[in-house]
């Protein structure tokens, strides 16, 4: 026992240590407290999130790799730049439920408590080096999130979310245990630079990949990418909006850090075998989410198949196998969050007299009612077009920059092409905004709400002026991953 | 280097003007006047320090003047402006028609605020096109300025307007996204987007050159608009509110023209000669087809917007003859049909503001009551058909003269184009201006207002003054036109040299 602490060296751990033993602090005052708990755990999670961001951020060494727990918990450049998304992600998720939980007689501390939660095990997922590691972040992640799901257990359709998202994901985790099982069988570790000797040079055994096809099944779950995107839909319309704002954040950053470590720090060196079921995967969800959008009525399903969409775009930086990919997936899955964030921000805003509406139409004409949040919305839906000069038009240019080096060209033109089609479901939201007769004025809003989406709208249109300092911070986090 | 940035400082100076027009409060009488003027203030600022910038600017050097260069995120990109003669009087033509619309839309009272803003951020996107030495740079701008013009269309614009703007957004966009992933082969085969380096330092292998070629011509075909993918224009002139209109013809239809000068030609010269016979047929079947086509238009609008079609069929033409008086020819019609069909925009919206229509059948007599209004109708007609003394003719003439050189064929059937634009052009003159006034609803059309003739008499001016004096246009760009055939003539000498070299290899 000593001397698994003595070699663990578990100050790399601080952050994720600071914040499972603040979460169970809050959730004992929680349970103990007489009068309600809520706005005050709400606020300390708040101070909590902030306080790892910090440690993360002091704890970083001037980016120095650390390796903790007998190499299974690695914390390096890559990591640290996820982990602040996740963290960021998280704390907008509590802010923007809050006022929407009160109004919705939903609000209770477990709430903050579960997202925190969920927080760790993304944090752990992101630093996992080794199989089981990172089964127990994925685990302790989607644990918290399909209780989230069906917050609002008093609605059928929550409640429906929170089963379907529950039976799905534990099939999707069934099938990367049994993956994660094979390559251990095959590979003799379950560490990942073990795996990685493994799988190098001329001898990737036919029982490794069949491993790995079962591992990126279930990690292509976890970020919902076609043919594994099934519950997309149905679970961001049946959760509460807050609840499908945090789902198409954090989570889906998680995993695609997590998704992007495996293949490059495990199976790094058969890039080739496993380029094609990447590329697939990703001209699927460009293609699927593309096309599937079109015909959406209800808005929380149209972001979700644009969320599918998005995965696919940010998997051609993951196909290329090239570190500008993984600096274009870095940099496409930071903007890609603060899009969603802003969008899902202007979707709580959507009440009228006092019941929340989803409908597309009924944003009809909004652009007469509140100009302010009708520009934020509609500079969003340009910049998840990727229209430049917005944010995601970035995004986008980093990935294909990256397939285009890789000289993958079909993929580079189908993924532009699903783009162009993508960009009509976009722009019918603007028309819908700006083009149409105004429909009754949305309840105000509070002002939490409103300061997201506007702060999200800002940074669409002036991320060109901090591109050059978040391409290095992503550069920075894709070279650690290629040491 | 000049000590002031004077290109972005003409660029960004509208962008300024939309922030100040967006603190302005308000919807009343007052502050509609306010952003109306502000807007007029601007756009005229922005022409005069235009006119300064031409005026250091220096003709007889073929490279880039007026550059302004700050390295942006690392060597990914560089913020880099600048001009040679043949984008310096894209900037004018720009700047010049800017002022001109929005005293057109004076009469605009349907969310000023908004419609104000979006033509000053527009004219920032344009300006910045013709300004651009980087190849995102220049896409940033290429692209960014669907958002405003998809706005203009669809909340000014008339009954089908969403599928006018729809089909606009959609069609530019296919066709740029294509132009994209050749801007990123680029770069990686360059390890450079300085578009003034890679025309001075780099060239690309053949077959590469064939597909970038190719994915910029998707590109700007769409934006010309050639035949066959010139459908979007129609619908989206009629749609148009008058300065939209007016904007899309005199300034966005240049923008792909521009960009066959600045990178096809320039960069992929052997594709260039490769591909002249299908640019050739491509104008040929424009000229003619649009111009029978737009024979048979009821609506004044189309009619005209088939005639761009038309003219700008000429340009590429002139354009791939490849020889100085094809090129010269296309950028003087490209200018000189950014008067004439601005103008001709702005005269449907003078009829179309008293009786509300574009049905060339509500009109007819118009001559009786608007004596003026004929004469400046008539001068642009007969412009657009290209009768000597107006610019149009220069342009015409000297693409059919390059076009000669090139190909007699191709000069001989684009001519056709010539009578039959006569045909239509003088036609819808008759219906609409000659005849007895019957109509009761024209019986009190008033003749055209002070406020319009301001709009219409600089380009009256204009079209008459290049028609007989065209020098200070042609010269503007002549040595970098000299420039760009000689870089051309080099680059396919060479060519022949390899493949000359090859054939004595084998023959040995």
């Amino acid at each position: 026992m000593g001397n698994i602490l003595a070699t663990a060296d578990a100050t790399a751990a601080l952050p994720e240590i600071f914040l499972a033993v603040a979460t169970m602090g809050l959730l004992m005052y929680g349970v103990f407290s007489k009068r309600n708990p809520t706005e005050f755990v709400n606020t300390c999670a708040l101070i909590v999130l902030a306080l790892t961001a910090a440690l993360v951020v002091v704890m970083s060494d001037s980016g120095a790799t650390h390796r903790a727990f007998l190499d299974s918990f690695v914390v390096d450049g890559f990591a640290r730049f996820m982990k602040m998304l996740v963290l960021f992600g998280s704390a907008a998720a509590i802010i923007m439920s809050s006022s929407f939980m009160k109004t919705e007689k939903l609000d209770q501390f477990e709430y903050p408590v579960l997202i925190m939660l969920a927080t760790i095990g993304m944090m752990m997922m992101i630093s996992a080096n080794d199989l089981i590691a990172l089964y127990m972040g994925l685990e302790l992640q989607s644990l918290s999130l399909y209780v989230v799901a069906a917050f609002n257990r008093d609605s059928a359709r929550s409640s429906e979310a929170g089963l379907k998202y529950f039976v799905l994901g534990a099939l999707s985790s069934g099938m990367l245990l049994y993956g994660a099982s094979l390559i251990y069988g095959f590979s003799g570790s379950v560490q990942f630079s073990e795996i990685a000797r493994a799988a190098s040079g001329e001898g990737v055994g036919l029982g490794l990949l069949f491993g790995l096809v079962f591992l990126i099944s279930g990690m292509a779950f976890k970020v919902s990418a076609v043919p594994f995107h099934m519950w997309t839909p149905d679970v961001y319309e049946g959760s509460p909006t807050p609840v499908t704002a945090f789902f198409a954040s954090a989570p889906k950053v998680a995993a695609m850090a997590v998704f992007v470590r495996v293949m490059h720090d495990a199976f790094g060196g058969a890039v080739v075998q496993w380029q094609q079921v990447i590329v697939f995967i990703s001209i699927a969800s460009m293609i699927l989410g593309a096309f599937a959008a079109i015909g959406q009525t209800n808005i929380k399903r149209l972001l979700a198949y644009s969320s599918i969409g998005h995965m696919g775009y940010a998997l051609v930086g993951l196909a290329s196998g090239t570190q500008a990919g993984v600096r274009g997936v870095v940099i496409y899955m930071a903007i890609y969050m603060i899009m969603t964030l802003g969008a899902f921000a202007c979707v709580i805003h959507m009440r009228r007299r006092g019941t929340a509406v989803e409908r597309i139409s009924d944003l009809s004409g909004l652009a007469r009612n509140d100009m302010v949040m009708a520009l934020v919305f509609g500079m969003l839906m340009f910049s998840l077009a990727g229209i430049p000069p917005m944010a995601g038009f970035f995004g986008k240019y980093f990935v294909f920059l990256a397939a285009m080096d890789a000289k993958m060209y079909t993929l580079a033109v189908i993924g532009v092409l699903s783009s162009v089609v993508a960009a009509f479901y976009y722009l019918r939201v603007v028309k819908i905004m700006f083009f149409d007769e105004p429909a009754d004025a949305f309840d105000k809003s509070p002002m939490e709400i409103r300061v997201i989406a506007i702060a999200a709208g800002v940074m669409a249109i002036g991320m060109v002026l901090v591109l050059k300092q978040l391409n290095i911070a992503a550069n920075a986090a894709a070279a650690s991953l290629f040491l | 280097m000049t000590g002031w940035y004077i290109l972005s400082t003409i660029t960004f100076l509208p962008l300024v003007g939309a922030l100040f027009i967006l603190v302005i409060r308000g919807d009343d009488d007052v502050a509609r006047r306010n952003m109306r003027a502000t807007a007029l203030s601007v756009t005229v600022i922005t022409f005069v320090l235009s006119l300064l910038a031409w005026n250091g600017f220096d003709t007889s050097k073929p490279g880039f003047q007026l550059e302004d260069q700050v390295t942006w995120l690392g060597g990914l990109m560089t913020y880099h402006m600048g001009v040679d003669g043949i984008s310096m009087p894209f900037v004018l033509l720009t700047t010049a028609m800017m002022p001109l619309c929005i005293i057109a839309s004076w009469g605009v009272d349907k969310r000023v605020k908004e419609y104000m803003i979006a033509f000053l951020v527009l004219e920032t996107l344009m300006i910045g096109v013709f300004c651009a030495l980087d190849l995102v740079l220049f896409y940033l701008f290429f692209e960014a300025g669907l958002i405003p013009m998809f706005l203009i269309i669809g909340i000014w614009g008339g009954a089908r307007r969403v599928y006018a703007s729809f089909k606009f957004f959609l069609f530019t966009l296919l066709g740029s996204v294509l132009m994209l992933l050749a801007i990123m082969a680029m770069y990686s085969y360059t390890g450079t987007t300085d578009i003034a380096e890679i025309l001075s330092n780099k060239s690309f292998p053949a077959e590469m050159q064939t597909w970038l070629w190719l994915a910029f011509f998707a590109s700007f075909a769409v934006k010309i608009p050639m035949w066959p993918v010139h459908t979007w224009l129609p619908d989206a002139h009629v749609e148009a509110p008058t300065a939209g209109s007016v904007v899309l013809a005199a300034i966005l239809l240049k923008m792909g023209g521009y960009g066959l000068l600045r990178f096809s030609l320039p960069m992929f010269p052997l594709a260039s000669e490769m591909f002249a016979p299908m640019v050739f047929v491509l104008s040929v079947v424009a000229i003619v087809y649009t111009s029978l086509v737009a024979l048979m238009q009821e609506d004044m609008k189309k009619l005209i917007a088939y005639s761009s079609v038309a003219h700008m069929g000429f340009v590429t033409m002139g354009i791939f003859s490849l020889n100085k008086q094809g090129i010269d020819g296309a950028i003087f019609q490209m200018i000189s049909h950014g008067f004439i069909s601005g103008a001709l925009f702005l005269s449907v919206g003078v009829v179309y503001d008293r009786i509300h229509t574009r049905e060339i059948a509500a009109y007819g007599g118009l001559v009786n009551r608007m004596p003026a209004y004929a004469a400046i109708f008539l001068l642009f007609t007969m412009a657009n058909v290209g009768l000597p003394g107006t610019s149009g003719f220069v342009g015409e003439f000297l693409t059919l003269a390059g076009a000669f050189k090139a190909n007699t064929w191709v000069a001989f059937f684009a001519t056709t184009g010539v009578i039959l634009s006569a045909g239509y052009a003088l036609w819808l003159y008759r219906r609409v201006v000659f005849g007895v006034l019957q109509k009761d609803n024209l019986k009190a059309i008033s003749d055209i207002t002070p406020r319009e003739a301001l709009t219409l008499v600089p380009l009256v001016l204009a079209t008459l003054y290049f028609g007989v004096y065209p020098a200070p246009i042609l010269n503007a760009f002549s040595a970098s036109v000299d420039n760009l055939i000689v870089g051309m003539q080099t680059a396919l000498d060479a060519q022949t040299a390899v493949v000359k070299a090859a054939a004595v290899a084998i023959g040995n």
